[in-house]
């Protein structure tokens, strides 16, 4: 037996090239396993434990003004554990440094002791002393992204009035994990937006909010009705002013890392599949190849008494060395990314806590995945070495037989060279081998294609959204809504060409049994600055009769055009509405509601008024106007165009870097392993074959070409089969990806599926080069002594 | 005036197709040296039929495989016409298998994807002024069974198609390596009668290499070798029918 041993691992050693491809398959499935998994397992916890140790709430709301004295009746709520009344304003913030106004959220802290809920972890510094105005907490990323430290200053409009404020310290929030305003924005900019906290005392002074609050976070008793607190928080809040409470679902910043955590789990189990998959059948058809190549052997050992199960159990350790070796390798790869990974995620979700831990449940789940899959692809061929009689064995293997398919009956066939000929009895031969190879081959281009297609997706929405909707060069959000001509103001402003005004009111929309929150944006007929257009950039105009729903909130409300809809206006009166549906406008960011702007404002029972304006201004001048609107008291926000697309671009390229660049790696090892694998079989299969063709005179290229044009076509098969598969994963994952805040069109271009074939091609060409190597050193004097 | 018959000039070139002289051959394996074959000198006649004779080891294939450029020697030189074998290089020794050479092997070495006249077509197809695969096929008595796979022809008629292959080139040379070596007896006098008549017929140069000396009979001349040294040269003034040989 241990002789046995010996031939396991002289036989690896003799496979080593086919045997390193396998360990690199299994490498590559164990490790993004392995790293996806820790990933997962580690922002789980990460964020389970920030939310447990820093008391994240359960559920929020806002409202204009009401008084502390109904803490205890939003208290008495069943299902209520804690309720932690606050006071949060969006201010204008005048950073130095920073030309145009940064917006900060400044969020109210308890004279004495910690709050109760959504707990600061401070990392520097103190906290503010109690009613100094002047004393601010920052967030971590809005200081580190602005160059702030302890001691130094930055102006505020607190009120109405420009003031000074001294940075105390610095805290990381379980609320503002994904820090994000609200203003239009859908990825954190941390030098335009930031957490700021405050003293109680002080913020009621500034704000004139004595006995008040506007935000409340609250904390369920296990098992509570998260539904029937939020009702019941709405039904005591609607009097105030309410936004309407929602839980933890609609929180952004808890939305943003649940999408993030869920990312991990999709992509942990496609890829691990993929690789996995592929990986049996390699293993399969080198083992098959390797039990033929030796069957002598096997007889004889067999007329030497070692039993089936023994041989067959031999074959299969050595298809294990590599599954063992790789999913090793892949395990300490994965945990290494996974370590590396965490400190990248730890910085851009700002946990407290950055430690990664390896779990060793799922470096135990990964190895039994990879050994599972190790066996189901050898056990095939380890088994056939039990059925092989030995005295059969010890003959020679009868040669392939051939025969004619129907192919041949055509005048094509004729034509075609005794070269040619070759290529394609050898192909049909094989036809499950051939037809599993090209499977592969098309599955690594369709992933390929897929990832560069988000690109595609990505800047069709940048181009439809900068290009066709938003065409202001700032957008000014109000602190709250402003009758009369509150664009006159700005309009004055020096270098301020153009001014929009417009109206946004928060609804709460039901249709039949289906009831969702959202916003009602009024535009002009005639608006330029900013348009309704959708994915197919068509531009659509509101109208007075009726509204017109984002396709997403169409869909969620299952409403079509024509359909009427309930509409309570969440503001004011409270009015409810039962409008028509006009119109679904299939568009890729937003997700609202439109109506024609005079038509909001009769709806509503107002005159002209608004909620924030867009602006055309002279580039020249922007200075100018920036620093004009960072003395506006009226302004609570702005977005600058320019600053959003670079924010938008500079986001996606680094987190698809290594999206990319992972992908990249793994498409192009699943090509070269699939390719360098049936090549390097084939050229065991039909190497005598080969050597007599050069033996009667052809040359290396041609009998290179006889080889490699086998997988040529293999390839070439493989391209269409490739583009349909990229197609369906680009629509597969574009499901996944829609979110509230944009949805993703599918798109497919030819250019992006010329570059994703060009990989695959450049890999299998690799592959090719690799054997070629072996070709040309082949033995032509050994084969004519032997026959097969 | 035409000159009398006497005088004619000798019909057979002065010049042989294969030349060589002082050729040897060592093959290093590691610490052991092999002598395959001592310095030998060799002409090869057009039309001729010469067989190669010497027990296993003794370097018969080795000669065969310089001659017919899939080795080189490990000094002297081989001169086929005027091209010197011993200084071409890889390219030049394909090209001159390609253009000028036809082999016949113990184990046929037939392309298992091919029928019996894909197998010479693969050869016509890259030869200069080549004959039609069929005559070819028909020459080694095989024109019913051009259609069948090498896996449903009978040894000797695998080794057939394998003759047919090697002379549908129009080669200058044929070099057959063992070509009864695995075939019964029956089979093996079929083949061998192919072979007599293909150099009869066509008068091309066919060297056979063999260990069973009742083959000798069939050549022009009998060169025997051992322990990789020429040890005797003898001529048939009448070449036997391989009908009439036995084994
Ligand atoms: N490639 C090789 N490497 C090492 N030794 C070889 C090789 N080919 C032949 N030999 C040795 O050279 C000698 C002559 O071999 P060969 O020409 O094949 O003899 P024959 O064809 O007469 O049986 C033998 O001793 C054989 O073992
Ligand atoms: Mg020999």
């Amino acid at each position: 037996m241990r002789t046995l041993h010996l031939k396991v691992l002289r036989d690896a050693v003799h496979a080593k090239g086919q045997l390193t491809a396998i360990l690199v398959l299994v490498a590559c499935g164990v490790s993004v396993f392995v790293m996806l998994r820790s990933m997962h397992g580690y922002l789980r916890g990460g964020q389970e434990r920030y939310y447990r140790e820093y008391a994240f709430g359960d559920v929020f709301a806002h409202v204009t003004r009401a008084p502390l004295s109904l803490e205890p009746r939003v208290a008495a709520v069943e299902g209520v554990a804690a309720v932690y009344p606050r006071l949060v304003e969006d201010v204008l913030l005048d950073v130095p440094g920073l030309a145009e106004p940064a917006t900060g959220r400044l969020v109210s802290l308890p004279d004495a002791g910690e709050p109760p809920l959504n707990r600061l972890a401070l990392r520097e510094g103190g906290l503010p002393s109690s009613g100094r105005r002047d004393q601010v907490v920052l967030s971590v990323a809005f200081a580190r992204a602005n160059g702030l430290r302890v001691g130094d200053r930055l102006g505020a409009i607190l009120n109405g009035r420009l003031e000074s404020l001294t940075v105390v310290g610095t805290a990381l929030s379980p609320e503002f994990i994904y820090e994000i305003s609200g203003y239009g924005q859908i990825f954190p900019d941390n030098r335009r937006f930031g957490a700021l906290w405050m003293s109680r005392s002080a913020m009621e002074t500034a704000f004139e909010m004595e006995g008040a609050f506007d935000d409340l976070v609250v904390d369920l008793s296990p098992g509570a009705s998260e539904a029937g607190v939020i009702a019941a928080l709405d039904r005591l809040l609607d009097p105030y002013g309410n936004a309407g409470a929602y839980g933890r679902d609609l929180h952004v910043s808890h939305e943003f890392l649940e999408g993030e955590i869920d990312e991990t789990t999709i992509t942990a189990s496609f890829f691990p599949a993929v690789f996995l998959v592929v990986t049996a059948f390699l293993l399969h058809s080198t083992l098959l190849r390797i039990v033929r190549m030796e069957r002598e052997q096997i007889g004889l050992m067999k007329a030497f008494g070692i039993t089936p199960p023994a041989l067959a159990l031999h074959y299969l350790q050595l298809a294990l060395i590599p599954v063992v070796l790789g999913s090793l390798v892949g395990a300490g790869l994965g945990l290494w990314m996974a370590e590396a990974m965490a400190v990248v995620y730890a910085q851009f979700f700002q946990f407290p806590e950055v430690g990664f831990t390896p779990d060793p449940g799922v470096v135990g789940v990964g190895l039994g995945i990879a050994m599972l899959t190790g066996v189901t692809g050898a056990l095939g061929a380890a088994m056939s070495v039990t059925r092989l009689h030995p005295a059969v064995a010890m003959a020679p293997p009868a040669p392939p037989v051939f025969r004619e398919g129907p192919l041949e009956r055509t005048r094509l066939w004729r034509a075609l060279s005794a070269e040619g000929r070759i290529i394609v009895r050898n192909l049909s031969r094989t036809r499950l081998k051939s037809l599993s190879t090209v499977a592969g081959i098309g599955l690594s281009l369709g992933i390929l294609g897929a990832l560069f297609s988000m690109f595609d997706a990505i800047d069709t929405i940048a181009r439809v959204q900068f290009d066709g909707v938003q065409r202001e060069d700032v957008a000014v959000y109000f602190h709250q809504t402003r009758s009369g001509n509150a664009e006159d103001a700005l309009a004055r402003m020096p270098g301020v060409l153009a001014v929009e005004p417009f109206r946004t009111v928060a609804v709460r929309f039901s249709h039949g049994p289906r009831e969702e929150r959202s916003v009602i944006l009024g535009l002009d007929v005639d608006t330029k600055l900013r348009r309704m257009v959708d994915a197919r950039s068509v531009v659509h105009r509101p109208t007075p009769d009726g509204v017109v729903l984002g396709a997403l909130l169409a869909r969620k409300l299952d409403a079509e055009p024509g359909d009427r809809v309930r509409m309570e206006v969440v503001e004011g009166r409270r009015r409810v509405h039962d409008v028509r549906v006009a119109g679904v406008i299939d568009e890729l960011m937003g997700g609202g509601g439109y109506m024609e702007k005079a038509a909001l404002h009769r709806m509503l029972g107002e005159g002209p008024t608004a909620s924030g304006a867009w602006l055309r201004i002279d580039e020249a001048a922007d200075a100018a106007v920036y620093e004009a609107l960072k003395h506006s008291p009226s302004v609570a926000g702005i977005q600058v165009r320019e600053l959003t697309i670079r924010g938008f671009r500079e986001t996606i390229e680094q987190s698809f870097a290594i999206a990319l660049g992972s992908t990249l790696v793994l498409g192009m090892a699943l090509v070269m392993a699939i390719v360098y694998n049936q090549t390097r079989i084939s050229l065991s299969e039909r190497g005598r074959e080969l050597a007599s063709l050069r033996v009667l005179g052809f040359d290396r290229r041609e009998v290179a070409r006889m080889l490699l044009g086998e997988q040529a076509i293999l390839v070439a098969a493989a391209l269409p089969l490739g583009v349909l598969l990229g197609w369906f994963l680009t629509w597969l994952v574009i499901q996944r990806f829609e979110s509230d805040l944009f949805s993703m069109p599918v798109v497919v271009t030819a250019s992006t599926y010329v570059r994703a074939i060009a990989v695959v091609v450049v890999s299998a060409v690799l592959s090719g080069l690799l054997v070629r190597r072996r070709l040309d050193r082949l033995d032509l004097i050994a084969v004519l002594k032997t026959r097969e | 005036m035409q000159a009398p018959l006497e005088f004619r000039p000798p019909a057979v070139p002065a010049r042989p197709v294969f030349r060589a002289r002082a050729l040897t051959k060592v093959y290093v394996m590691g610490e052991v040296e092999v002598r395959a074959l001592e310095p030998t000198d060799l002409d090869l006649w057009a039309e001729e039929m010469v067989v190669v004779l010497g027990p296993s080891g003794s370097g018969k294939s080795t000669l065969l495989n310089i001659l017919g450029g899939l080795d080189v020697p490990t000094s002297g030189h081989v001169v086929f016409h005027d091209h010197d074998l011993s200084a071409a290089d890889e390219a030049e020794l394909t090209r001159f298998r390609r253009e000028h050479v036809g082999f016949v092997f113990q184990f046929f070495n037939l392309l298992p994807s091919l029928t019996a006249a894909e197998n010479v077509r693969l050869v016509t197809e890259i030869a200069e002024r080549p004959m039609d695969p069929l005559e070819a096929l028909g020459l080694v008595g095989l024109s019913e069974r051009v259609d069948h796979f090498p896996a449903q022809l009978s040894g000797g008629e695998q080794q057939r198609v394998a003759i047919a292959r090697a002379i549908a080139k129009r080669p200058d040379v044929l070099l057959c390596d063992e070509p009864t070596g695995s075939l019964d007896y029956e089979t093996g006098k079929i083949v061998l009668d192919v072979l007599e008549r293909v150099n009869r017929e066509t008068g091309t140069l066919t060297v056979i290499v063999t260990h069973n000396a009742a083959i000798g009979a069939l050549g022009d001349r009998i060169l025997r070798l051992r322990d990789g040294r020429i040890v005797r040269e003898e001529r048939n003034a009448v070449r036997a029918s391989p009908a009439d040989i036995e084994w």
